[in-house]
């Protein structure tokens, strides 16, 4: 429970109680979550942690049944998609949420395409181009539709929209999930500029080393309820993992210990010295 | 035959550049390409061409009446309403959902029109604008159906169909039926007034070059910003082609009594559909729902007034075809917009490739699919068959139809281009 945001830095997003339930399960109770310009904060937690319910309330997929959301200093109701994106909060969904019949530059501009009533095709193909790039994305042709594209191909495209109309705060949900090893690093890369341009950065992933690679502080979530925050730079795995699980005996832990005690039998070191032991 | 617009040091286009796309330049380019995209199943209007070739064919060689300028001249005409309703089907088609009352809202329509018109003397302009407002009510009550109520409107248009055609019987009363006055304008468009020849003809050199501008801007555009375009000549070829069709169709048309007034005003409203569907921001919100709704959602579309857009649409051309109909038989009765209006308006969608699975569709494949299913009526009447086979016979086309957009749906999926 360290990491204090420096004072130079001004608060884009902030959650204050906030509490979801889907009728009897109360998917998110009084999560508390700030988020600064230029600022990755990491959310991870274990499956039916409240991760990507949190992540649909931001994005105005769902709406909170309490708890106040300011942004940029004043309060707001996130009702829907369309409000969460007129406020500058752009979300990259685990699902991506693409239109399989519609090309790339279809889906990329969807709902904000230039000149409505006479569509600008040349302008909108060449901002995606560049944006394609931009996110060294491999794609051969962008007037194909986005059936034909495979998983990581999506994923950049995904990312690719959330770009487009410059947002302040940027969610990625899972966002390397489905990426090859240079499209995991390209997505760190982005990240990192998008601190770099002044952005919120609000990131989920179960991947603890892409957390600790670009994250800033770290959110842990655990049934519905902030369960820790900490300083990303300076915290070890395992305190994060008690964090999620809830307990420092835990399944982890019991795991990394029944393998230590079996090394030290068997006089065998080093062999599976994981990750999680750093 | 290429112009040098910009000519920068010859590098590859933008959209060109990937080194595992296979290079499609000029016209065996272009060729090759389409070639291309129909082995993948993206056969577009292809079947259509080759069945209106068929059903040509076969008839001008059962009854040389068949391809005659003035059966023709009739063909065109009739198909006129029931196309108009048709476009209004592919508008929901292409957000997944379907009416099935587009006959009766017609028929419902067309008595509204008709009895304000002759029996309470009401202006025509006024009467065709109340029908117009009720045929836009009845729309939007399948879209608050659907959104607020979740009712499919499979269901809700099915309701529709027996409730609007028991209004129509109702407004109508015991007499069944009212008589449009022959010099009454709703008449008039609909059997009598037919372009001049000579209006014609200019008519279809401005659509050759209207074709030809805006696919020459197209390509200017395109190459300033250095991305692929169409090779000049394909364009040259494509609106030379155009011209010389739509001249030949007129002038043969011309030679009985031309191209009727409401034909101009069907294939007007097909062009306008044409470019909402394809041009602007809500005709891709059209696609995007039909396609996805969810993610549609979720990049800010409103998606409950796509689909209050799209059923208040069909319902509102709906009621014009009803009332063209009315026109074209002088008289509205019991069974306007009944019989086979409803099945072959939305059998003239799917024949014409609009998909039944949504997302997927043009507003060309009313009119393309409104021709198969009145060349095939036309030429069985010729035959001296009667309905009976009309019915089978078209009922087996739509099977045709719709065998061959699930196939190349199928195919779609296969190569990759679902």
């Amino acid at each position: 429970m360290t990491t204090m945001p420096s004072p130079t830095r001004t608060t884009l997003l902030s959650l204050r109680g906030v509490s979801k339930t889907f009728g009897a399960v109360n998917a998110l109770t009084d999560i508390d979550l700030d988020v600064d310009a230029g600022e990755v904060v990491a959310i991870v937690g274990d499956n039916g942690a409240g991760k990507s319910t949190l992540v649909k309330v931001l994005a105005g997929v769902h709406q909170a049944d309490s708890g106040s959301i300011t942004f940029d200093g004043s309060d707001v109701q996130i009702a829907d998609p369309s409000a969460a994106i007129h406020l500058g909060i752009a979300t990259v969904f685990q699902d991506l949420s693409l239109c399989e019949n519609l090309n790339v530059v279809e889906n990329l501009f969807l709902g904000q395409e230039l000149s409505p009533l006479r569509l600008d095709e040349v302008a909108m193909e060449v901002r995606s181009w560049e944006l394609l790039r931009q996110l060294s994305a491999k794609i051969p042709t962008v007037r194909i539709p986005i059936a034909s594209l495979s998983g990581g191909q999506r994923q950049t495209v995904a990312i690719a929209r959330s770009l487009l109309g410059d947002p302040r705060v940027i969610i990625l949900d899972e966002p390397t999930a489905a990426l090859g090893v240079a499209q995991t690093a390209e997505v760190l890369d982005l990240i990192e500029r998008l601190r770099e341009r002044g952005l919120g950065v609000i990131m989920i992933s179960h991947n603890m080393e892409d957390v600790r690679a670009v994250a800033d502080r770290v959110v842990v979530l655990r049934l519905g309820r902030n369960n820790g925050e900490f300083d990303a730079h300076t915290v070890s795995s395992s305190e994060v993992v008690a964090a999620i699980t809830g307990a420092t005996d835990n399944v982890v832990t019991r795991r990394r210990d029944r393998l230590q005690n079996l090394e030290e039998q068997s006089g065998m070191a080093s062999s599976h010295d994981g990750k999680e032991t750093t | 035959m290429t112009t040098p617009t910009t000519t920068p040091p010859r590098t590859a286009a933008l959209d060109q550049s990937d080194e595992r796309l296979r290079q499609s330049e000029g016209l065996r380019g272009a060729l090759k390409s389409f070639l291309d995209s129909v082995r993948a199943g993206d056969v577009g209007a292809l079947p259509v061409v080759v069945g209106l070739l068929l059903i040509g064919t076969i008839f001008q060689a059962l009854n040389p009446v068949f391809l005659s300028s003035g059966n023709l001249v009739n063909l065109i005409l009739d198909s006129c309403a029931v196309g108009v309703i048709s476009l209004g089907i592919v508008c929901v088609l292409l957000v997944g959902e379907i009416d099935l009352s587009v006959g009766s809202v017609s028929g419902f329509t067309a008595a509204i029109v008709a009895v304000l018109f002759v029996r309470h003397n009401v202006n025509w302009v006024l009467a065709v604008l109340i029908a117009c407002v009720v045929a836009c009510v009845i729309g939007l009550l399948y879209g608050v159906l659907l959104t607020k109520f979740g009712m499919p409107s499979f269901v809700s248009s099915l309701s529709g169909l027996l409730a609007f055609l028991g209004l129509q019987l109702a407004l109508l009363g015991t007499q069944g039926s009212v008589n449009l006055p022959f010099d009454s304008k709703i008449v008039g468009f609909a059997q009598l007034d037919f372009v001049p020849p000579w209006l014609s003809y200019v008519l279809a050199a401005l659509a050759a070059v209207a074709l030809f501008l805006s696919g020459y801007e197209t390509m200017v555009r395109r190459r300033r910003a250095n991305l692929s375009a169409r090779p000049l000549n394909l364009l040259v070829i494509r609106s030379v082609a155009l011209l010389i069709a739509l001249e030949l169709l007129f002038w043969y048309l011309n030679q009985d009594r031309g191209v009727g007034w409401m034909v101009v005003f069907f294939v007007t409203l097909v062009l306008a559909l044409n470019y909402a569907i394809t041009r602007t921001r809500w005709g891709r919100s059209l696609l995007a729902v039909g396609g996805n709704a969810e993610a549609a959602r979720r990049s800010g579309i409103n998606v409950r007034n796509v689909y209050w857009s799209a059923f208040v649409l069909c319902s509102l051309l709906a009621a014009v075809g009803g009332i063209l109909a009315a026109g074209r038989l002088a008289s509205a009765n019991l069974s306007s917009g009944t019989g086979d209006v409803n099945l072959n308006a939305i059998a003239a969608a799917v024949i014409g490739g609009t998909s039944l699975f949504g997302g997927r569709g043009s507003a060309f494949s009313a009119l393309l699919g409104t021709l198969v299913i009145a060349a095939i009526a036309s030429g069985l009447t010729l035959l001296n068959l009667d309905s009976s086979y009309r019915f089978v016979i078209t009922g087996l086309v739509l099977a045709i139809a719709v065998a061959i957009d699930s196939l190349a749906r199928k195919s779609r999926v296969s190569h990759g281009r679902a």
